[in-house]
């Protein structure tokens, strides 16, 4: 019996009798981070970090929550949990389950870019390794993150100097906040959409401290709106919500912007290539840093990333699960981020 | 776009100011922004630049010095990827310079020993794939590692769309002539005069070209077309019909007959001379007056009716017409109009007056391939929609509306000339191939191959990429990614179960396709959400419309 299993339901620990991220209700979910393909509503019990906690909350109202910190071990049915930050967002962690000697480790998603917010990866040792691949190919190579941050600072400024508005479209959860340090600098007043608004006052709530956002309402004075540096979620491109800001230029913040035909089917007047996820390169590093023997790929280019491990000598097999939206890699095209709201579009 | 500030750029190196451009220009959907990009960059940039860069946005390609194979052969051995690799890249970034550009190690990175980074002008690498373009593959290969070396991703882009062709940045010919404009002292039709034809962007100086002395003493010099829009909801809406001359609209290659100086050019509307091609007309030498200029239609004609312009497609990708050719696609030239006469611009005149004159001018002649494109006669637009319905009989596509007293203008233009073609034919389908686009529809399924019914077997007869709005391709890309049956590299076979209404202009015989027929202008008209793949239309129907209109 292996030490998890894929099922169809999700990860599945047979031995703790507990599931990781699943995507059908459950008895016992272990939760990696509170986006919403990863964090599903309807299962009796919840564990994840305890800064995912108020996350989930937002987002899924009141159950049964444990909250636990980084490197505490929980024995659930005799098998020994224990999280590990995975630097993709606010409280977002790697599991690591231990059972008779042998170790896996549940990645969730990650990135090995530290962006001040999210607590820097933590590579952890472990013989097999269950990875995303999101952008599990080599075109895909990020940027530091201060070097895009000074490309965004510039469209902002030349925007401002147009007269025009800067609407940055980046995830309400994770990316939004974020970005938030890059446009404080080149702006007094951050206008903020709703959507982004709300997680804002969940983690202020929970004691984070970030730069202050108006939220944009009926009653936002016209002249805030001029010449306006607002961020909102992807969903907000091409709605009424936007036309107030008029004239605007849009940015996107995404790792698809890498590519220039979806930056040119976004119809963006700018794109950033910053991701939450890691790069090719990145997801290399971090699964030689494991040590593993054996490597699941997930949610992503699965087929390609395990190919290419197992050439150069990792045994490596491709899972399919039901994180992200579709098969290879969940590029985002308008009409699916109108329905779903999970991460990285 | 603000006009206050000019957005001058800091910059020496000319290609990293090419490269801007270029992105630029692939950022907006908005005219007035790439005008003023265009102008921006005529402002600043080097002169041997500019006449590259009107150059390449008019059509013109630079000297292909390495094959795309070998390009990527190098991509792959200096990024250290495997070849399947990088075709999983290339099929989900849909462009191979592109890819190439995202899979290079950094700038200063790739040669083994430190070089010194110099920055070079755009003509300098045009000019070097001319050098080098019959030295060994040795030399050509150092040639463009070192130039990768020396750029950094936005040039890299650029560089390699250089040498694998095709800048479609969405630059019309108008847009050109506006942003030259702006820069240069001249009217925009005379600019338009001057950047066509036949002149080389590696010898000619943009003093030559648009300078104060520059005339136009390339006696192959086309004009500008004049083109028109689609007539939508009939002519009712023209006014009265005696102001209107209308001809059948044809379907060949649009065409100007030049013959200046006892020399004979041909060209097409693509701004590409074609004279070899058409030697048919090269007999016109001798009889056609000097300093002429003849709009019209390259025609596969036999001497009765128009063929099936897909007799005419066997012929013009030849570099060498064969004798067969010339025996089982002959040309004619449809003539509609005269730019200059004794070697006089008269696109001035109103058109009764230049129709007279090609009437007079080739009754004269009396050259079987020099015909007269027929008026339709009409007292009334009820009397003309009935004619039009004469349309396909008359191996035309529909109906040309020119207004009598028109001049010849510049570009597409709205008001004195429309064209009012005939509905297209159409036939249900259902897919079952389905392959990623390139460009905006990168990673997307939005390439479809489409089948009909044969008894119980599927016959594919037809590829379409258009017709869908974005959120169409949305759905149908996530419908293919969840109904693949197999993959060939990048095809995917679908599940048929999507049936479309696939609209075409044409149909012709074709031994090159497994259902023995060939289309012109194939596209998605609608996609047909009431219809079940059995309800869609048979190879039969599909040959009952071969023997109706395909000749």
């Amino acid at each position: 019996m292996a030490l998890i299993e894929f099922t169809d339901k999700g990860l599945y620990c047979p031995a703790g009798r507990f599931y990781i991220d699943p995507w059908r209700p459950v008895e016992r979910a272990i939760i990696t981070h509170a986006h919403s393909d990863h964090a599903r509503c309807g299962s009796n019990n919840y564990l994840s970090h305890r800064f995912t906690v108020p996350l989930m909350q937002l987002r899924m109202g009141p159950q049964n929550y444990q909250g636990i910190d980084w490197g505490e071990t929980v024995h659930i049915n005799g098998v020994a949990v224990t999280l590990f930050p995975a630097g993709h967002m606010i409280g977002s962690s790697q599991v690591r389950v231990e059972y008779k000697g042998e170790t896996w480790v549940v990645s969730g998603d990650y990135k090995l870019e530290d962006d001040g917010i999210s607590t820097a990866f933590e590579p952890v040792k472990c013989h097999t390794f269950i990875s995303e691949s999101t952008f599990g190919l080599p075109i895909y190579k990020w940027k530091p993150q201060a070097e895009i941050f000074l490309n965004i600072q510039d469209w902002v400024l030349k925007n401002q100097d147009a007269g025009k508005s800067s609407i940055l479209l980046a995830y309400s959860l994770g990316k939004a906040q974020r970005v938030l340090p890059c446009l404080e600098t080149v702006s007094e007043r951050i206008l903020a959409h709703g959507a982004i608004f709300n997680s804002q006052e969940a983690l202020q709530a929970a004691g984070w401290k970030l730069p202050a956002v108006e939220r944009v309402g009926i009653d936002t004075p016209k002249e805030h709106l001029k010449a306006a540096v607002v961020i909102a979620p992807p969903s907000a491109d091409s709605s009424p919500w936007i036309r107030r800001f008029g004239p605007y230029s849009v940015g996107v913040c995404s790792g698809w912007m890498q590519v220039r035909g979806n930056m040119r089917r976004r119809n963006a007047d700018a794109g950033f290539a910053l991701s939450d996820h890691a790069d090719w390169s990145g997801l290399l590093e971090a699964v030689k840093l494991t040590g593993a023997e054996k490597v699941f790929v997930t949610h992503g280019f699965q087929a390609t990333f395990s190919r290419y491990l197992n050439e150069i000598g990792i045994e490596a097999a491709e899972v399919k699960t039901e994180f992200g939206d579709e098969d290879e890699g969940a590029v985002a095209t308008p009409a699916e981020e109108e329905k779903s709201s999970n991460d990285e579009q | 776009m603000s006009n206050d500030r000019p957005n001058i750029v800091s910059c020496d190196n000319g290609m990293a100011l090419f490269a801007k451009l270029v992105t630029t220009l692939g950022n907006t959907t908005k005219t007035n922004e790439k005008l003023q990009a265009l102008v921006d960059y005529f402002s600043v940039a080097d002169s041997r630049d500019k006449v590259w860069v009107i150059a390449l946005f008019t059509g013109r390609k630079p000297k292909r010095a390495v094959n795309s194979t070998l390009l990527a052969g190098w991509a792959m051995e200096v990024a250290g990827l495997p070849g399947w690799l990088f075709g999983e890249s290339y099929h989900t970034v849909g462009d191979l310079a592109e890819t190439i550009a995202l899979l290079l190690p950094h700038k200063g990175t790739l040669l083994p020993a430190p070089q010194e980074l110099v920055t070079h002008n755009l003509s300098y690498y045009l000019h070097t794939f001319i050098a080098i373009e019959k030295e060994s593959e040795a030399i050509r290969k150092q040639f463009i590692l070192q130039s990768w070396n020396e750029m950094d991703h936005a040039e890299r882009f650029v560089f390699n769309k250089l040498i694998t062709g095709n800048f479609r940045i969405g630059i019309s010919q108008k847009m050109m002539v506006n942003a030259l404009g702006k820069v240069v002292d001249f009217e925009p039709s005379v600019i338009a005069h001057h950047i066509s034809g036949n002149w080389d962007p590696a010898t000619l100086s943009f003093e030559d070209l648009l300078g104060s002395e520059a005339t136009s003493t390339d006696h192959s010099k086309p004009y500008p077309f004049y083109l028109a829009y689609a007539l939508e909801g009939g002519p009712g809406s023209l006014g009265d019909p005696s102001d209107w001359q209308a001809e059948w609209k044809w379907d060949g290659i649009r065409g100007q007959l030049i013959k200046r100086d006892g020399q004979l050019f041909v060209w097409s509307r693509g701004e590409e001379l074609m004279t070899e091609k058409f030697i048919e007309y090269h007999a016109l030498k001798d009889h056609l007056p000097d300093g002429i200029v003849l709009d019209g239609e390259i025609m596969p004609f036999d001497g009765e009716l128009p063929l099936s312009f897909n007799v005419l497609q066997t012929r013009i990708g030849r570099k060498n017409v064969t004798k067969k050719q010339l025996v089982e696609a002959p040309v004619a030239f449809f003539c509609y109009d005269i730019l200059e006469y004794e070697g006089n611009d008269i696109r001035e005149w109103p058109l009764t007056e230049r129709r007279l004159l090609i009437e007079k001018i080739i009754h004269e002649l009396k050259h079987p391939v020099l015909r007269l494109s027929e008026i339709v006669s009409f007292s009334s637009w009820d009397e003309l929609t009935a004619e039009r319905q004469r349309s396909r009989d008359m191996g035309s596509e529909g109906l040309m509306l020119k207004r009598k007293l028109s001049s010849y203008q510049v570009g597409r233009k709205r008001g004195d000339w429309w064209k009012w073609k005939i509905d297209p034919m159409t036939i249900d389908a259902v897919m079952i191939y389905a392959q990623k686009g390139s460009g905006r529809r990168s990673n997307l399924y939005t390439d479809y191959t489409f089948a009909v019914k044969d008894g119980d077997q599927l016959v594919s007869f037809t590829k379409a990429y258009s017709g869908l709005t974005d959120k169409e391709f949305a759905q149908v890309d996530a419908f293919v990614k969840r109904n693949s049956i197999e993959k060939f590299g990048p095809v995917r076979t679908v599940k048929p179960e999507l049936v479309f209404e696939i609209a075409f202009e044409g149909i012709a015989a074709s031994n090159r396709h497994k259902s023995g027929v060939a289309l012109r202008f194939p596209r998605i008209s609608r996609w047909r959400k009431d219809k079940k793949p059995d309800e869609i239309n048979t190879l039969a129907d599909l040959k009952q419309m071969l023997v109706q209109y395909g000749k």
